[in-house]
């Protein structure tokens, strides 16, 4: 199993790591027993993403995925942000190894929890955004 | 990055020098078939039993109890497999334990598929099984007992004398996987009355590819590779003279230098050991701290994750492992871990860091000089540690 250099690179100086205080939204996705934990921040003015910031416990794929997706939706407005997939984090990452691929399940997790957070604290609905999975293994089902 | 200091000799070791100087010509000068005629294969044959007295001596056997193999898995498949069908009569039960290599427990999975009962005996937090516990187990339908002589993740050793004496009060084979053992610890198979023991030579500085069990004259195990009368018949194939005249010189000189390897190798443990614990905080030492091997430490740092921490020390030119289950290549974490009792959380976070005669005292002071800011760099990006120390304020 190997990593891309973008994966090594995004590991070893990953972007955006932190808290938001106040943020507009909160996601935490997985669970300790498949041991990736991500915890995903973001700051929301007139409909866009100003800032995200994550925390997570995980593999290196775990970290690269968590700093790639939230790089990806820094300055994109909601509905730009709900395509950033587990796919396009992969495909920006240049690939994942196959038994690597649930990590960028849960980044995509992670995100929709932020921004489903954020809808519920707002009161607003958005299209195509279902409620966040809690159990990860379903997650792994569906590979 | 290049790797500058290797400590995961528990997954293998180079080629000693000595070692491959004494195998060279096997390849090019002394490349007859063992089992041919003329004059160089006599050259293959000379050495090749001259390995096996080397092997044998390395753990007080005879000569003709030693049967090569193509490493440690097939020692061990051949072991399990070999010791049921051939006392089919008696019984179909094994006794073996939670935390054995995988090539005991994959091969104890397919027996019970095919008709076979297995008793996995838990161990207690050190990793131990209870001699009380084995006893119990035992049934009259009982054909064989199978317990690691040292676990190759936490390094703990077993009560093998005592096993042997167990198993031998119940006229119940005994087998043990010595391939951490072998070489690094004293091992007397008369004194300790096993009956069968697997040994690897990779792991103490011979090639890769070549193993060895130890089958006590006047126990029958039915072999798992057929095809030619080599080995008695025990094990066909065109034997591996080059693996099998490395294993004999690298089992000879690590018997020899054993005394001041392990003196050096424990000094160093230790000093890793305590250094970590003292250094970085929630961490724990996983194994027994006395009764392991010389060379291995293994420690958990709550909140963060294996693999993480093994790229960074990779890219500190630092090789190690861990029983993480991103390392694992499943989701789940070491069974190991989990049967001495480990959370997820913690068993996620361990550290496997294991030495040999080559390792340094300035290898371990720049580990110890590392990790610390490794580990927290970690847990600053963690989440669960985010969490832990706000319910702690």
């Amino acid at each position: 199993m190997e990593y891309s250099e973008k994966v090594m690179d995004h590991f070893m100086n990953p972007r955006n790591v932190g808290e938001i205080e106040n943020a507009s939204g909160v996601g935490q996705v997985g669970n300790m027993k498949c041991g990736d934990i991500m915890k995903v921040y973001l700051q929301i003015e007139d409909g866009k993403i100003v800032d995200a910031k994550f925390k997570t416990f995980g593999c290196g794929a775990a970290v690269a995925t968590s700093s790639m997706a939230t790089e990806l939706v820094k300055g994109k407005t909601i509905q730009e942000a709900l395509e950033v997939t587990n796919k396009a984090v992969m495909e920006a990452l240049d690939g994942l190894p196959p038994v690597k691929v649930h990590c960028s399940c849960l980044a995509e997790e992670a995100l929709h929890a932020a921004l489903w957070d954020y809808a519920q604290k707002n009161n607003i609905t958005i299209d195509g955004l279902k409620p966040p999975v809690n159990d990860v293994d379903e997650l792994h089902h569906h590979e | 990055m290049k790797t500058k200091l290797y400590f995961d000799n528990a997954a293998t070791t180079p080629v000693r020098e000595e070692v491959l100087q004494e195998i060279l010509p096997y390849f090019r000068e002394h490349y007859g078939n063992a089992s041919s005629v003329y004059a160089i294969a006599k050259e293959s044959k000379k050495a090749l039993e001259k390995a096996r007295a080397q092997v044998a001596a390395a753990i007080n056997a005879q000569p003709e109890e030693i049967y090569f193999t193509a490493g440690g898995s097939e020692s061990d498949n051949t072991a399990l497999r070999g010791v049921v069908e051939a006392y089919a009569s008696k019984g179909n039960h094994i006794i073996t334990t939670k935390i054995e290599h995988h090539a005991i427990l994959h091969t104890a999975e397919y027996l019970e598929k095919h008709g076979a009962e297995v008793t996995y005996l838990n161990v207690d937090e050190y990793g131990k099984i209870s001699l009380e516990e084995l006893e119990k187990a035992i049934r009259p339908e009982t054909v064989l007992i199978s317990v690691m002589f040292a676990n190759n993740e936490i390094g703990t050793i077993q009560p093998i004398k005592e096993i042997g004496e167990i198993a031998r009060k119940h006229g119940v084979v005994f087998h043990t996987d010595a391939v951490q053992a072998v070489g690094h610890v004293p091992i007397d198979v008369e004194k300790m009355n096993i009956d069968l023991l697997s040994m690897s030579g990779h792991k103490l500085g011979a090639p890769k590819g070549i193993g060895a069990l130890y089958i006590r004259k006047g126990i029958k195990v039915e072999p798992l590779i057929f095809g030619g009368a080599q080995e008695k018949k025990q094990r066909a194939g065109t034997e591996n003279i080059p693996g099998i005249v490395g294993i004999g010189k690298a089992a000879e000189l690590a018997v020899a230098e054993m005394e001041g390897t392990t003196a050096k190798l424990v000094a160093l443990r230790d000093k890793l050991i305590n250094g970590i614990l003292e250094t970085i905080p929630y961490s724990r030492l996983n194994g027994h701290p006395t009764d392991r091997l010389p060379g291995n430490c293994n420690i958990s740092f709550s909140y963060i994750e294996g693999e993480s921490l093994l790229l960074l020390l990779d890219a500190l030119g630092i090789a190690a492992s861990s029983g993480s289950a991103c390392t694992s290549g499943s989701l789940d974490p070491s069974h190991v871990l989990m049967a001495i009792g480990l959370p997820h959380e913690t068993a996620h976070g361990s550290l496997r860091l294991t030495m040999d005669r080559d390792n340094t005292e300035e290898e371990v002071d720049f580990i110890l000089e590392k990790l610390p800011g490794i580990v927290q760099r970690l847990r600053d990006m963690s989440p669960v540690y985010e969490d832990a120390m706000k319910a702690n304020k």
